[in-house]
């Protein structure tokens, strides 16, 4: 298939943007997004000019590193999958395909598509572990009985993988479903208990001093999930917030 | 301080001050809806509410405080969340992924705050002329027609009704999303958002309803 790509170009993080329409033709369906951008890179390499940068690595929907705002989705228009997972079976023949960079003042650009996310990584740092003693005498995790539900939903936290999809959709660019996964996977394991109250203090203020927005519950960063992270984290993480304001 | 430092924080004040507010419409459209079924215990109900002090010096202030605290705040977060966004997006397809009332609570909210001043005119301004600069006399008959003669003009009828419907989509996202802001999200929330969702339908309707019918149902003298 042939497609018209309109893929936002910026050399660096301080030099201004633009939209560069790019024309695409011998696309496959069984390709998938990131594939279709290498053979563009391919060809624009043997035209002598300067290849897209984007952020890839496991291109098997784990590792959380592919990005892109595609047709003004993150992830573009397949749900639950990151954009290496997403095929271009899903596009038609002669489409225009818009390709942004994850909008957000708290991931700044650093060249063409490529954002600098780590704020979730400072916000990870703020909190999101659990001290547990390595000396050598360590408990086996398996000796502590966990209700299978609880384990379930800590796991079912667990899955996120940090894309950055949530804040990307989101309206007011608002990360608190990242930060809830993250409370959440701890919260809800008797492990996590013991550093509960400091946990989501310091991970809501690291969030708020990124920059990122507040979240009005539209929803949104649910449904662009590729790994379908659910709301009620973000509810956890209200009544673990409100819980920990209480007990000081 | 801390209301305004923690983006949790912001979202309780404004999911308190927000359900407060619907106990509030409750309320209202109970009293109303007397104007059309009852304006004899209309006429007590609004005698009541404007002469007893417990609900003057008390219930009115923190009535006004809570609207204050709820429009102001949602200023502030509206300034915050779209200086967190920074650069937008060529294409942003917002309704791909969200309901058009959840992402536009900002513009039904304006309305509302326009129409509460419009409100605030030809009640409340009129209500505190009548008692306090004009020193009338109590009138314990006088608020039926009071009411009634304000939908006689087709222009207001249509205002309000017009405002109740952008009243409907506020509510419509806004009290169920205020039990999430609150930390409830469980095997409930289904019959919590339907509850919600039959408030946002059935309150404004029947303000809407009160204004029609006295547009339609002038009193003759």
């Amino acid at each position: 298939m042939k497609l018209y790509l309109k893929i936002w170009r910026q050399k660096d993080a301080s030099s201004p943007g633009k939209i560069v329409d790019y024309t695409l033709d011998g696309v496959e369906g069984d390709m998938s997004f990131l594939e279709m951008l290498d053979i563009l890179n391919e060809e624009l390499v043997s035209k002598g000019e300067e290849p897209v940068e984007f952020d890839h690595d496991c291109r098997e929907g784990i590792c959380g590193t592919c990005s892109l705002q595609i047709n003004g989705e993150p992830h573009g228009p397949d749900r639950l999958v990151t954009t290496c997972q997403l095929h271009m079976r899903k596009f038609n023949d002669g489409d225009t395909i818009v390709i942004e960079p994850f909008r957000a003042k708290a991931f700044p650009v650093i060249k063409d598509l490529i954002v600098d996310r780590s704020a979730f990584e400072r916000i990870q740092q703020a909190g999101g572990y659990i001290s547990v003693n390595t000396s050598g005498n360590t408990v086996d995790a398996n000796c502590i009985p966990i209700n299978k539900h609880a384990a379930d939903e800590a796991m079912d936290a667990a899955t996120c993988i940090g894309c950055g999809a949530c804040v990307a959709a989101c309206k007011n660019a608002s990360a608190m479903l990242f930060t809830s996964a993250k409370v959440s996977q701890f919260a809800l394991l008797p492990q996590g208990r013991v550093e509960a109250v400091e946990r989501v203090q310091n991970m809501v203020r690291q969030m708020d001093l990124e920059g990122f927005g507040n979240c009005t519950n539209t929803g949104a960063c649910e449904v662009e999930c590729p790994k379908g992270i659910s709301l009620t984290n973000i509810a956890r993480m209200n009544r673990e917030y409100l819980s920990a304001s209480i007990k000081g | 301080m801390s209301l305004i430092k923690s983006s949790l924080a912001r979202k309780f004040v404004m999911a308190l001050s927000g359900l407060f507010l619907v106990i509030f419409l409750l309320l209202h459209v109970t009293i109303n809806l007397a104007s059309v079924f009852s304006p004899d215990f209309f006429n007590e109900a609004s005698h009541f509410m404007g002469y007893n002090p417990l609900v003057q010096f008390l219930m009115q202030p923190i009535l006004i405080i809570g609207v204050i605290v709820h429009f102001v705040m949602g200023f502030v977060l509206e300034i915050q969340n779209k200086k967190a966004r920074g650069i937008g997006y060529v294409k942003y397809k917002g309704s791909a992924n969200a309901p058009w009332v959840s992402r536009n609570m900002i513009y039904s909210g304006l309305v509302i705050l326009a129409f509460l001043a419009l409100h605030f005119y030809d009640f409340w301004v009129h209500e505190m002329a009548y008692k306090y600069v004009e020193a009338n006399p109590e009138d314990p008959t006088r608020y039926y027609t009071e009411t009634v003669e304000k939908f006689a003009p087709f222009w207001r009828t249509i205002l309000y009704v017009v405002s109740f419907v952008l009243l409907g989509l506020h509510l419509w996202h806004g009290f169920a999303s205020s039990f999430q802001s609150m930390g409830i999200n469980n095997k409930y929330t289904p019959n919590i958002k339907r509850c919600a969702k039959t408030f946002a339908v059935v309150v404004p309707l029947a303000f809407a309803f009160i204004a029609i019918y006295h547009h339609l149902n002038p009193i003759t003298h």
